[in-house]
């Protein structure tokens, strides 16, 4: 009894003294901001101490650029044979012989394209997904926007597979050798994915030039993560029975590994395809800076000479491929977890893949045909039509009509809002923020994690790019905080109502797919170029896992612990607040961690709309093809990712731990 | 502290088992934690649970010896965390153990290599799991053909085998269908179809049963008995159902805490337990079912016989008989000479739970 009574006691002392020693903190902190006449290296770090690890990683890469130009080269060189076949194939179509004599062997025909589209979807998943994909690539052959998707789509087709088969023998090796997760792959994809997308370009220009082939390089470091974890994550996920039961039959090693247990983890992997899928489609997008063309470039070029209507066009034409490719590769992840249905074997192909065997006699067909039939070869001027004018009479209507209002609304933002919060991020002391955050580390997990966020923030000053980081973290804080304000509410109601479910449901999932330079577009036309902007087109991209973890984190909370409230007497308004929220706290939480580091990703690519912060700093870079600046501001940018997602989670586990 | 009635002439009497060994655990310990191996060498194989708690040390299996004899039905029974998962892992090997033997026909099977344990699993063992463990993407044909594949087996051999033993446990008809197409009930038959496709000599079943709904699981162990009188395979069975293990086994070992506390004939555990904790299980038990006329029976006093049986004969089997005669039987060996007798009086009391040779003694 007595030793129950202290311990409660005892319980509530630590937490009291964690406030009194941040309280202290604080002032600390404020005192040497109110002091920086005096101590004016503790606020801004001063220039002469500055680290030139900038110009370390250029020479290094200089170096490695003129001793290995041969791997580089040749690297290009096998890499360019598969990716020039499948962009001769959908897009160019294939050249023999040189000059006006070359004898043109053309490209798929559009027309067989898209019934292959229809069948594909028809296959895995109905004849409602067969429509939809089908017709979302109508839809992109109508709008005009054919060869430069078909470029894109080439480039995702050779650099996918190349993915998948890296990251599934780089998750079977981290999944052998622990040491190997812990060590090199572990953090290799934490680095892999926090580093902003723009910093992967920069190099691969330096190394292979301004080609598709460093487009796809840069593609495939990108979207490898994904299926990395997913194979881990399948491997570890196989129930151990299964394992004993290979043993027991008498499997060797490779036997077991690829008979049994990767089968067995066909449905995580194939979650992890989706996955990959999404994300080289995202790059390549965005590696269109670095040659890759397609409709990013469209895009690039349209913004550039803002051109509203041309913009949002090739960006409409993106929203259909990643809606059609994600629904594709979703439902065959999806059949697959479903699992088999019996069917007797058939003995022909023809008989067993009627769909596949359909598919490529139509487009063997069609393509025939467009040696013949011009119509058949390159979709008809007459049939495409054009939205651009539409959209920019739109934009055009908006302004004239509502610039006042929304004049007003962005220089209130701006002046209110946004400019102080600039300044007071960009005047917070350096030396107070790695004592405040190492401070929070050490709190949520102990001295490790605190030597890890402040040696990580140290870097962002000791590189001099201390106020730009500050200017990033301002940016994405403030967009992150307003995504959670939207986000969790959206996430409540979602949680209590089935029906609001089941219209929010459809909405983030196409939110989820589409490139992050898609967001971009409709807010410059409103907002123009600068902070107002970015803002709100991160607002929009960060939303959705503060929505979505946080229905699902009510959801989940089981049914049993509800029903146990309700009994007690709770008021549906207890149930929600004493039982329900503090349960889906963690998860919560895991969604607001998932939100930084998504509006973290956009923040960077809005220094396209003229932002002043690190992201702008790797886009100098890639345009002056500066290596080192670039490097190191993308790992800036990283490092702001990780300091946060570690604090985050450390905060989350301990959440768990509490709740058991 | 353990009891182990096999190695004694056992109080009912029953004749010793002639048949030869098939698999032994001599000594067989499992410890998990850090330093667990050089921990057991230098106490030389032996320790007692409190000195393995104070290592910091977890004793899932604890100096475990047992002798399974050819052909028998041998059940390992355990409440849940007693260690007889571990143990039978440590059998099959799927677990290494920490010390002592494991011997398989006299060969020390943590000795073999790695490509005769690979062998000996291919040919002559076999497992079925509690949770099945089935191949999701594989049918019911290439599931139970899987083992034969993986020793490179043809197409039409390894076909034909398997469609032999889809036969045998009655699933003809479900060839084509997927692992999640069938029921559980139907999931454990081609479970056990599978193992018993290469032929194995030793049989791990580890909780078969225990996934499916009390008919089905009655019904399955009906279909494990049938199978049994036809193929005479050794089996360890794994269990946490004491009436389970009554109903299949020749012998239980009753496992507490990583301990064999007992091993003995479901007779001797009812009659004989070793400690209240199997005193406590066998409390419930159709005491008729379980108990033979050999345990009841006494001297012939010379009195008139209304019948005879013999000693193996449960009580269940003649006890409405012999109340009806109310008169002694006369209990037989298999040459029809008398070895002694069972009184109505001596059935009643077992009957009515009235346990007067304890309250005697």
């Amino acid at each position: 009894m007595t030793v129950t009574a202290s311990a409660s006691e005892a319980r509530p002392r630590p937490i009291q003294v964690w406030l009194l020693i941040w309280a202290f903190a604080l002032a600390a902190v404020l005192v040497v901001f109110l002091l920086q006449d005096r101590l004016p290296w503790a606020v801004n770090y001063p220039a002469s101490a500055v680290v030139p690890v900038a110009d370390w990683v250029s020479a290094l890469m200089r170096w490695i650029k003129s001793n290995l130009s041969w791997l580089t080269r040749s690297i290009t060189a096998v890499l360019g044979v598969p990716l020039d076949f499948a962009l001769n194939l959908l897009a160019k179509n294939f050249k023999i012989g040189h000059g006006a004599d070359a004898y043109v062997l053309p490209r798929l025909s559009w027309v067989g394209v898209c019934a292959a589209a229809f069948l594909a979807g028809h296959a895995v998943g109905g004849r409602k997904l067969g429509l939809l994909v089908g017709g979302c690539f109508l839809y992109i052959a109508l709008f005009g926007q054919w060869t430069s998707a078909m470029l894109t789509l080439a480039l995702i087709s050779i650099a996918v597979p190349f993915c998948i088969v890296t990251g599934l023998f780089a998750g079977i090796w981290a999944w052998r050798k622990p040491w190997a997760e812990r060590l090199i792959v572990s953090p290799a994809l934490d680095l892999m994915q926090t580093i902003p997308t723009f910093a992967y370009l920069i190099p691969m220009l330096l190394l292979f030039g301004n080609s598709p082939v460093s487009a796809m390089i840069a593609t495939a470091i990108f979207a490898t993560p994904p299926m990395v974890r997913a194979t881990m994550l399948g491997l570890s996920r196989v129930p151990s029975e299964i394992d004993d039961f290979s043993e027991m039959a008498g499997c060797t090693a490779r036997q077991k590994l690829w008979r049994v247990l990767l089968p067995s983890a066909r449905p995580t992997l194939m979650i992890g395809v989706n996955q990959v899928i999404m994300l080289a489609l995202n790059m390549v997008i965005i590696a269109s800076m670095i040659g890759a063309g397609g409709l990013g470039y469209d895009v690039l070029l349209a913004l550039r000479a803002l051109k509203v209507g041309e913009a949002m066009e090739a960006g409409l034409a993106i929203v259909a491929l990643a809606i059609a490719l994600d629904r594709l590769s979703q439902a065959i992840a999806h059949s697959q977890a479903k699992g088999h249905v019996h069917q007797e074997m058939s003995p022909s192909l023809w008989r067993r893949y009627p769909n596949l065997t359909l598919a490529i006699a139509i487009l063997v067909a069609t393509t025939l045909l467009g040696l013949f039939v011009p119509a058949f070869a390159a979709v008809p001027k007459a049939i495409t039509f054009t939205t651009a004018p539409l959209w920019k009479a739109a934009v055009n209507w908006v302004t004239i009509n509502f610039f006042d209002t929304i004049e007003a609304f962005r220089v209130a933002l701006i002046l209110n809002v946004l400019n102080p919060l600039r300044a007071f991020c960009e005047g917070f002391p350096w030396l107070g923020a790695v004592f405040l955050l190492g401070l929070a580390g050490y709190q949520l997990s102990g001295l490790r994690l605190a030597i890890l966020v402040a040696a990580l923030t140290t870097f962002c000053a000791v590189t001099g790019l201390w106020e730009k980081t500050m200017a990033t973290v301002y940016l994405c804080g403030i967009s992150a905080f307003i995504a959670c304000l939207i986000g969790i509410p959206i996430g409540l109601m979602a949680s209590r109502s089935d029906r609001f479910e089941k219209i929010v449901t459809p909405v983030i999932d196409t939110l989820q797919v589409l490139p992050s330079f898609c967001f971009i577009i409709p807010v410059v036309m409103l907002f123009r170029v600068g902070d107002v902007t970015a803002m709100i087109a991160t607002i929009a991209f960060a939303v959705v896992p503060a929505i979505r973890y946080t229905n699902h984190g009510i959801r989940q909370v089981p049914p049993a612990l509800i029903e146990a409230a309700k009994v007690s007497g709770c008021t549906p308004r207890q149930t929600f607040f004493r039982v329900q929220l503090p349960l889906a706290l963690p998860e919560i939480m895991l969604g607001v961690n998932q939100t930084i580091l998504m509006a973290l990703a956009m923040i960077i690519i809005c220094a396209m709309v003229g932002t002043r912060d690190l992201g702008q700093e790797v886009f100098i870079a890639l345009s002056k093809a500066d290596s080192g600046r670039g490097i190191v501001a993308g790992l800036a940018i990283a490092f702001i990712g990780i300091v946060a997602d570690r604090l985050f989670s450390a905060w989350t586990a301990k959440a768990r731990a509490r709740l058991g | 502290m353990t009891n182990k009635t096999d190695q004694e002439p056992n109080a009912a009497g029953a004749p010793k088992d002639a048949r030869p060994i098939k698999l032994a655990c001599r000594n067989v310990w499992k410890l998990f934690g850090s330093n667990a191996a050089s921990f057991i060498r230098e106490r030389d194989g032996k320790a007692s649970m409190a000195d393995v708690t104070a290592a910091g040390l977890v004793g899932a299996v604890r100096a475990v010896d047992l002798e399974i004899r050819q052909g028998e039905i041998f059940i390992i029974m355990g409440l849940s965390g007693s260690g007889k998962s571990t143990l039978v892992r440590c059998m099959s090997r799927l677990v290494e153990p920490t010390h002592g033997k494991v011997e398989f026909e006299g060969k020390d099977l943590l000795k073999i290599s790695d490509a005769a344990l690979i062998e000996l699993r291919r040919h002559r063992m076999g497992m079925v799991f509690q949770n099945f463990a089935l191949l999701p993407h594989l049918n019911v044909l290439e599931n139970i053909a899987f083992p034969l594949s993986i020793q490179g087996q043809d197409r039409p051999t390894r076909e034909a085998r398997a469609r032999e033993v889809i036969e045998l446990v009655g699933l003809r008809g479900r060839e084509h269908f997927y692992p999640r197409e069938l029921s559980g009930g139907q999931q454990q038959r081609v479970g056990i179809a599978r193992s018993l496709a290469t032929k194995p000599e030793i049989w791990f079943l580890d909780e078969p049963f225990s996934a499916l709904d009390p008919l089905i699981r009655r019904e399955m162990q009906d279909e494990l008995m049938r199978l049994q009188t036809m193929l005479h395979k050794t089996i360890v069975f794994i269990t946490h159902d004491f009436d389970e293990a009554i109903r299949l086994a020749d012998r239980i070992a009753i496992m507490k805490d990583g301990e064999v506390i007992q091993i003995g004939t479901p007779e001797e555990l009812v009659v004989n337990p070793a400690t209240d904790y199997v005193a406590e299980f066998t409390r419930d038990v159709d005491r008729a079912k379980v108990i033979s006329a050999r345990s009841l029976m006494r001297a012939c006093d010379g009195s008139e016989h209304g019948g005879t049986i013999a000693p193996d004969a449960k009580i269940a089997s003649f006890s409405a008989g012999i109340v009806a005669a109310n008169k002694p039987f006369a209990v037989v060996n298999g040459t029809g000479k008398p070895i002694g007798e069972v009184t109505p009086q001596a059935v009643i009391d077992l009957l009515a739970g009235i346990d007067r040779s304890r309250a005697g003694a």
